[in-house]
C-alpha cells in the first residue's frame, strides 16, 4: 500500500519534469524551425530568378537598368544595392559623431542631466514607429531640402537623414555603455599625468572603446539597411543610380515594398523581388557576423 | 594650439552637439504631437476612414491595431516564455546552445519587411490563412519572439540562486520550481520588457503590409460573433492597422485632408507608444523600490 | 522515527580541473550533530552540498565516490533527486525565505508532496513553526510577507520550512554566520532541540559554535579530512598538530 503511494508520487513529478522539458523544447524547436524555413523559403524563391528565369547573376548584380516589364525584361539591381548602401552609410556618417558626442556628454560632462534627461529621451526615440519617421521626413525634411537644394527634396539625402535619427538611439546607447564601463583607473592615470579632458578622451578613451563603438555603428547600419517604410516614403523610388544626393533613388527595401503587392507570385518580376529580399537576408548574416567579430575583439 | 584651448573648444563642440540633439528630439516629438493634436477628436478616433471626402477617421484602424496586439501577445508570450525558460534553465553550455543563441540573434536582426514576406509566403499562401489578422499576428510573433526570449532569460537570471536552491532542496521538481518560485520573482522584469515589446508591435507596419493586408472590410461593431466576416472580432478578416494606414495615406492618399489625417494618426500612434514606454519605466522603478526596501 | 544516518565513502568533487574535495570518507549518525570545520575554501561547503546533490546545479562540477543512506547510494545516476532532497533538508548561510507569506513558505513543500487538506496543512505549519521556536512570534501574521521578519526570524523560518517536509537529515551551511549574537544563540538552542529527531550536519567556521552544538567534529583542510573525532576530544586533545593549530587560532 505504502509502496504504491510512493510509486504514484514518483511518477507524478517525473511526468511533470517531462512535460516541462518537452514544452520548452518545442518552443525552442519552433524558433529554430522558423529561422530555417525563413532562409529556405526566401532562398528558394530568390534563387529561382537565376535557375528558372535564367537571369545571369552577374547581370543582376552589375546591371544598372531595372525594367522588369519591358521586352526583354531587364533585372539590373545595382541601383537598389547602391541606394541601400549609400543611405545606410550616410545615416551612420551623420549619427556616429552625434552619438559619440552624446555619449561623452552623458558619461563625462554632465552625468546627472545626461542620465536623467538626454538618455531617456534618446531611448524613447528607439520606440517611435518607423512610419512616423517617414511622415515627419516627408512633411519636414523633404520640403526643407526642396527649398535649399535643386530637385524635389526626395532622395538619398532625405533617406539618410531620416535613417540617421532612427539609428541614433542604437549608436548612443552602445557608446554610452562602453564609455561607462571603462575602468576609472585608466582615465585617472591620464589626468594624473596632466592631460586635459579632451586629450584623455582622444588618446585613451577613444582607442580603448573603439571596437564597442564600431559594434554600435554596425548595428545601426544593419538597422538602416533593413528599414523599409520610412525610407520608401522619402527616397522618391526612381529605379536608377542618382547623380546627386538630392535626386530620386531606390533601395532594396523600397523596391520590394512598392512592387511586391502589384506582381503575381511565380512571375519573373515577382521572383526578382524575392532575389532582392535574399540579398537583404544575406546582408543580415554578414552584419551579425561582423558584430560578433567586433564583440570578440572588445572582450580581449 | 595649447592643449587647454583645444580642450575648451572640444568641450564646447560636444556641449553644442548635445544641445542640438536635445533640441532636435524635443522639436521632433513636439512637432508630431502638436501638429496632430488639433485633429484628434472623439469623432476622429471612432469613425471609419473616407477615401475621397474629408472628415475620415481612424476608428477601425485603431481597433485593428489593439486587437492585433492582443492576438500577437497571446501567441508570443507562451512561446517566448517556453523558449526563454529553455535557454536559461535547460540548455547545457555547448555547441548546440551556442548555435541556438546565434539563431535567436539572427532572427532578431532580420529586417521586418523580410519577416513580412516570409509571412506572405508561408502564412498567407501555404497555410492559406489569407490576408488576415491571424497571418499578421503570426508574422509579428516571428518578429517579436527573439525579444521575448531575451526578456524571459533576463528575468530568470535576475532570480537569486538561493531561491532556486531552496525550492529544489525541499524536494520540489525543477519544473515546479521554475513555475512557482522563479517565474513569480521574474515577473517584474518580464512584464516591463513585454510592455516595451508591445510598443514595438503596435507601431510595426512593414511586416504587416503583406500579411494583415492594406484594407479593412466594413465592420459592424454591433456584431460580436467571431465567426462572422463583418464582425470586428473575426481573426480571419483582413485588417489595416494604424501604422499601415499612416503609410498608405502618405503614399497614395487621395482624400483632401490626407495630410491632416496622417498627422493625427501619427500623434495617436506616438502617444500610445510613449505611454507604453512610460508605464514600463514607472513599473520598473516601482518594482526596484519594492525590492530594495524589503531587502 | 528510524535511525537514518549517512555514510560518505571516498567522496571527491572536481570543479573542472580543480579538485575541491579529496577522497573523503565520513559517517554521520542519526540524532547527532556533526560539525564540519576548517578555513574558508577547505571544501567543507562543497562536501555538504554533495550530500543532497545540490552541486549538480553547478556546471562543470563532477562528483566521484559513494554516499549511502540506508541501502541506497544517492550518487548513483538512477537516484531520483527530487525524492532524495525531500529526505534531506538544507539551510543556507543567508536566510532565503521565498517571497511569499509566512504560511506559504512552509506549506509550499508539503502541499507539493501531496497534502491538500487545509486542516492538515494548518497543522503542519503550526507544528513546524513551533519546532523552530517561531510560532509565538508569527501566529498572528501568518499571511503577511516573510520578508518583513528579522534576519534571525527568517533563518528560523527557513529551518521550519525544511522540517515541514519531514526530512531525516538536515544540512546547515553556516546557518548563523549572517546573524547577530542573540539570534545566533537562538539558532544554536534550536539545533540542540532538533537533534533529538534528526541527523544534523553543520558547516561552521566558528569554533566555539562547533564546540557548543556538535557531538562530533570533522576538520577539513585543503579539501582533505585531517581529523574526525568526538567534539570533546577534538577540542581538548586533538591528535593532529594542524588541528591543534587551527583550533587555537594560529591560522584560518
Amino acid at each position: 500500500m505504502a509502496r504504491s503511494v510512493e510509486r504514484e508520487k514518483r511518477s507524478k513529478h517525473l511526468v511533470e519534469e517531462w512535460v516541462g522539458r518537452v514544452y520548452t523544447l518545442i518552443c525552442v524547436g519552433l524558433l529554430v524551425l522558423t529561422i530555417f524555413s525563413m532562409v529556405y523559403f526566401v532562398a528558394s524563391k530568390g534563387l529561382s530568378t537565376f535557375f528558372r528565369d535564367g537571369v545571369n547573376p552577374i547581370d543582376l548584380f552589375t546591371g544598372v537598368k531595372w525594367a522588369p516589364e519591358s521586352e526583354p525584361p531587364l533585372f539590373g539591381a545595382l541601383p537598389f544595392i547602391v541606394g541601400s548602401f549609400s543611405t545606410s552609410i550616410l545615416a551612420a556618417l551623420i549619427a556616429a559623431p552625434l552619438g559619440f558626442c552624446a555619449a561623452v556628454f552623458i558619461v563625462e560632462l554632465m552625468p546627472k542631466f545626461g542620465r536623467k534627461v538626454l538618455q531617456p529621451v534618446i531611448e524613447l526615440l528607439a520606440g517611435i514607429p518607423s512610419v512616423v519617421y517617414g511622415f515627419v521626413g516627408l512633411s519636414v525634411i523633404v520640403p526643407f531640402f526642396r527649398d535649399i537644394f535643386p530637385g524635389q527634396g526626395l532622395g538619398l539625402a532625405a533617406g539618410g537623414v531620416v535613417l540617421s535619427i532612427m539609428i541614433l538611439p542604437t549608436i548612443t546607447t552602445i557608446a554610452t555603455d562602453a564609455l561607462a564601463a571603462l575602468p576609472s583607473g585608466l582615465k585617472e592615470g591620464s589626468y594624473a599625468l596632466g592631460s586635459t579632458r579632451w586629450q584623455t578622451i582622444y588618446r585613451i578613451v577613444l582607442p580603448t572603446t573603439l571596437p564597442a563603438l564600431l559594434t554600435g555603428i554596425v548595428l545601426g547600419i544593419a538597422r538602416a539597411f533593413g528599414e523599409a517604410l520610412a525610407v520608401q516614403m522619402v527616397i522618391g523610388n526612381a529605379p536608377h543610380i542618382p547623380r546627386s544626393l538630392f535626386e530620386s533613388a531606390s533601395t532594396l527595401t523600397s523596391a520590394i515594398t512598392l512592387s511586391m503587392g502589384n506582381t503575381i507570385m511565380g512571375t519573373a518580376h515577382n521572383n526578382a523581388l524575392w532575389t532582392l529580399a535574399l540579398i537583404l537576408l544575406t546582408m543580415t548574416f554578414v552584419f551579425v557576423f561582423i558584430v560578433r567579430w567586433l564583440e570578440r575583439r572588445s572582450k580581449v | 594650439m595649447k592643449p587647454r584651448t583645444v580642450d575648451k573648444i572640444a568641450t564646447g563642440i560636444i556641449m553644442a552637439v548635445a544641445g542640438f540633439i536635445i533640441l532636435l528630439l524635443a522639436g521632433f516629438l513636439s512637432y508630431i504631437i502638436i501638429r496632430g493634436f488639433g485633429h484628434i477628436s472623439f469623432d476622429f478616433l471612432t469613425s471609419p476612414p473616407q477615401t475621397f471626402r474629408e472628415g475620415g477617421g481612424i476608428g477601425p484602424q485603431l481597433f485593428n491595431s489593439l486587437f492585433l496586439l492582443v492576438l500577437t501577445m497571446i501567441i508570443t508570450i507562451p512561446l517566448g516564455l517556453g523558449a526563454g525558460i529553455y535557454m536559461s534553465e535547460y540548455a547545457k553550455p555547448g555547441r548546440l546552445t551556442d548555435f541556438i543563441r546565434l539563431t535567436v540573434e539572427v532572427l532578431s536582426s532580420f529586417p521586418s519587411i523580410v519577416v513580412g514576406l516570409f509571412g506572405l509566403l508561408v502564412f498567407v499562401n501555404v497555410f492559406e490563412f489569407g490576408f488576415s489578422l491571424f497571418s499578421g499576428a503570426l508574422a509579428l510573433t516571428v518578429f517579436n519572439l527573439p525579444l521575448m526570449v531575451r526578456i524571459t532569460e533576463q528575468g530568470l537570471r535576475s532570480v537569486p540562486r538561493e531561491q532556486k536552491e531552496a525550492s529544489l532542496a525541499l524536494g520540489i521538481s525543477k519544473w515546479k520550481t521554475i513555475t512557482s518560485v522563479m517565474l513569480p520573482m521574474a515577473v517584474p522584469v518580464i512584464l516591463t520588457g513585454t510592455i516595451l515589446a508591445s510598443g514595438r508591435v503596435f507601431g510595426e507596419a512593414a511586416a504587416l503590409l503583406f500579411t494583415a493586408g492594406m484594407s479593412s472590410p466594413r465592420l459592424d461593431f454591433t456584431n460580436w460573433n467571431p465567426l462572422d466576416p463583418t464582425s470586428p472580432l473575426n481573426p480571419f478578416r483582413p485588417a489595416e492597422t494604424l501604422a499601415v494606414h499612416i503609410w498608405k495615406i502618405n503614399s497614395e492618399g487621395v482624400a483632401p485632408d490626407a495630410r491632416e489625417i496622417a498627422a493625427g494618426a501619427s500623434a495617436v500612434l506616438v502617444m500610445t507608444v510613449l505611454s507604453f514606454n512610460l508605464i514600463a519605466r514607472w513599473l520598473g522603478r516601482m518594482v526596484y523600490r519594492k525590492f530594495t526596501s524589503s531587502r | 522515527m528510524q535511525d537514518v544516518g549517512l555514510k560518505a565513502k571516498n567522496l571527491s568533487v572536481f570543479y573542472g580541473e580543480k579538485q575541491a574535495v579529496k577522497d573523503i570518507s565520513l559517517d554521520f549518525n542519526a540524532r547527532q550533530v556533526t560539525a564540519l570545520i576548517g578555513p574558508s575554501g577547505c571544501g567543507k561547503s562543497t562536501f555538504l552540498r554533495s550530500l543532497n546533490r545540490m552541486n549538480d546545479l553547478i556546471p562543470g562540477a563532477k562528483i566521484t565516490g559513494e554516499v549511502w543512506i540506508g541501502d541506497q547510494n544517492i550518487l548513483s545516476p538512477r537516484t531520483d533527486v527530487v525524492l532524495l532532497r525531500q529526505k534531506i533538508g538544507m539551510v543556507w548561510q543567508r536566510p532565503n525565505p521565498f517571497h511569499k507569506s509566512i504560511y506559504e513558505n512552509i506549506a509550499f513543500g508539503p502541499r507539493y508532496h501531496g497534502i491538500r487538506d487545509k486542516k492538515k496543512l494548518d497543522e503542519i505549519v503550526e507544528q513546524s513553526l513551533r519546532k523552530a521556536a517561531l510560532w509565538e512570534e508569527t501566529k498572528d501574521r501568518l499571511h503577511k510577507s516573510a520578508l518583513a521578519l528579522s534576519g534571525g526570524q527568517q533563518q528560523r523560518l527557513c529551518i521550519a520550512r525544511s522540517i515541514a517536509v519531514r526530512p531525516d537529515i538536515i544540512l546547515m551551511d553556516e546557518p548563523a554566520s549572517a546573524l547577530d549574537p542573540v539570534s545566533t544563540a537562538k539558532i544554536e538552542e534550536l539545533i540542540a532541540e532538533l537533534k533529538q529527531e534528526y541527523c544534523i550536519i553543520i558547516v561552521t567556521h566558528n569554533m566555539h559554535q562547533a564546540a557548543r552544538v556538535s557531538d562530533r567534529t570533522a576538520f577539513f583542510l585543503m579539501g582533505e579530512l585531517v581529523e574526525f573525532d568526538q567534539t570533546d576530544k577534538m577540542f581538548t586533545n586533538p591528535a593532529n598538530q594542524q588541528t591543534s593549530d587551527y583550533i587555537s587560532g594560529r591560522f584560518g
